[in-house]
């Protein structure tokens, strides 16, 4: 065999890519579930906080403070890693996906809420005072008149972070889950060939160059929007 | 009747003292001017009157309601008090109409209709019944500053606070500003002023207010105030506006 094709005997083999075709397939469903899991309830924790933040009640912002930064500071496997493997001592134990979805979504969660919060402080105070001025009270006026322009802002920094975020999907194979990356593995510890990584790498390219490709669109559209 | 009545207000800013025990009693229908030189604590006394200022001390009716009492219901309160400011403060992801119905639909509670005809009405008495359906950003911040009139007056307040409401103007765009004032006037609104517009002061005002250092020095008629000054402090400050 030359260099050649011993090359793509491993990463491009024809027999291993079928056989392991419809288990990459299955994870990447399976990434698909994880990732929307993790950006709607990370990104609905993260408004949450910053809409609490806004009320101003110091205990309550400095325990939120607090909690952001621990999850901004924290690498997500090592959250995964205390999730999965640590909580069994505590006799709480949590399938892999589970584990992946909280740490991954208390990290979105975290990063969120300063994006939300950044953009509810960027709103000018004046808008505040005109709206409370016809009567509206403070969560109308949140709602109608600062959430509103405070997204519009956070639309760009908040795509690019939600991708980053989400594609740590991979983690979860870590914990025995079954996702892409996971099941590229599995599939590289039975073949002995890494042709499954090769079809995981394209699988993850399918799934987050659209995503990507649509963060940039956003970017460009909203920014000459203001 | 008084609609508002202010009686020794103080307001504090940390260590400083902005308004130091400041009275002020606007009758029904009178437009109140209130001047002074920048840093004598106008708009202050202004933002006190509907509490977006909080007041460190003193008492507040507005319309026979104490505005400083924990059993006031403020959002109530300020649907009476239309205020309109310095930078409009439109909101700008809202058309003209969006912006006057806001209020109509979520504090006066309203039907979309009814709000949009009332809304439109209230375009219509500042004459931009046509750009109804523009964004702020589309127009110049004359139509701004009135489509923040209409926004104040479509809740039918008993009386109007404006903040320096021609200060952020373009020269030729505040005559319209003006003329929308001269209007609600017209039609009997209880208004109070804070600006420099002294042409417009001696023109439409019932009553002047000269404050410096966080007090009133000095009130009475435009030909009071400003043709026969008491006070020295007055005089100067007179004197030097009249030189430009």
């Amino acid at each position: 065999m030359t260099n050649w094709e011993r090359f793509v005997d491993s990463f491009f083999n024809a027999r291993v890519a079928v056989e392991y075709f419809p288990k990459i397939v299955e994870g990447f469903w399976l990434t698909i579930v994880l990732a929307a899991c993790i950006i709607v309830t990370g990104l609905a924790a993260g408004l949450l906080l910053a809409v609490v933040r806004a009320f101003a009640i110091r205990p309550l912002n400095l325990l939120i403070i607090f909690v952001v930064d621990l999850f901004r500071a924290l690498p997500p496997l090592v959250i995964i890693a205390l999730l999965y493997f640590g909580l069994p001592a505590a006799g709480l134990s949590m399938d892999g996906f589970v584990c992946a979805w909280i740490a991954l979504a208390a990290v979105l969660m975290a990063f969120s809420e300063e994006i939300f919060w950044a953009g509810i402080t960027a709103v000018p105070k004046g808008q505040w005072e005109a709206a409370r001025s016809t009567g509206l009270g403070f969560l109308q006026t949140l709602g109608y008149v600062v959430l509103p322009q405070a997204l519009r802002m956070t639309i760009p920094p908040l795509t690019n972070r939600t991708i980053a975020i989400t594609k740590g999907t991979a983690l979860a194979s870590v914990v025995a889950v079954p996702d892409i990356l996971g099941a590229a593995n599995a599939g590289v510890s039975f073949s002995f060939n890494p042709t499954p990584l090769t079809m995981g790498a394209a699988a993850y390219l399918v799934l987050f160059l659209p995503v990507v490709i649509f963060g940039r669109w956003v970017e460009t559209r909203f920014a000459w929007k203001r | 009747m008084a609609i508002v009545e202010a009686t020794g207000i103080h307001k504090h800013f940390g260590a400083l003292h902005v308004l130091k025990g400041v009275d002020l009693v606007v009758e029904e229908k009178q437009l109140v001017f209130v001047i002074g030189p920048s840093g004598s604590g106008k708009s202050t006394l202004l933002r006190c009157l509907n509490r977006l200022e909080e007041p460190s001390g003193g008492a507040i009716v507005v319309d026979g309601v104490d505005m400083l009492s924990p059993r006031t219901d403020i959002n109530k309160a300020r649907q009476r008090i239309g205020m309109v400011f310095q930078s409009f403060n439109l909101y700008p992801h809202m058309t003209a109409l969006g912006n006057v119905t806001l209020a109509l639909r979520k504090v006066l509670g309203l039907g979309r209709a009814e709000a949009e005809k009332r809304g439109q009405a209230a375009l219509d008495r500042v004459h931009l019944a046509d750009r109804a359906g523009h964004f702020p950003g589309q127009l110049s911040g004359g139509q701004q500053q009135r489509v923040a009139i209409a926004r104040a007056i479509a809740l039918e307040p008993r009386v109007m606070l404006f903040d320096e409401p021609t200060s952020a103007l373009d020269p030729e765009l505040v005559g319209g500003v003006l003329e929308a004032m001269r209007e609600l006037r017209q039609d009997g609104m209880t208004m109070v002023v804070v600006s420099h517009e002294m042409a417009f002061a001696r023109a439409a005002a019932d009553r002047v207010v000269f404050m410096a250092d966080g007090a009133v020095v000095e009130s009475g008629t435009p030909d009071e105030v400003f043709g026969n000054p008491q006070h020295e402090r007055t005089k100067a400050f007179i004197g030097q506006i009249g030189r430009h």
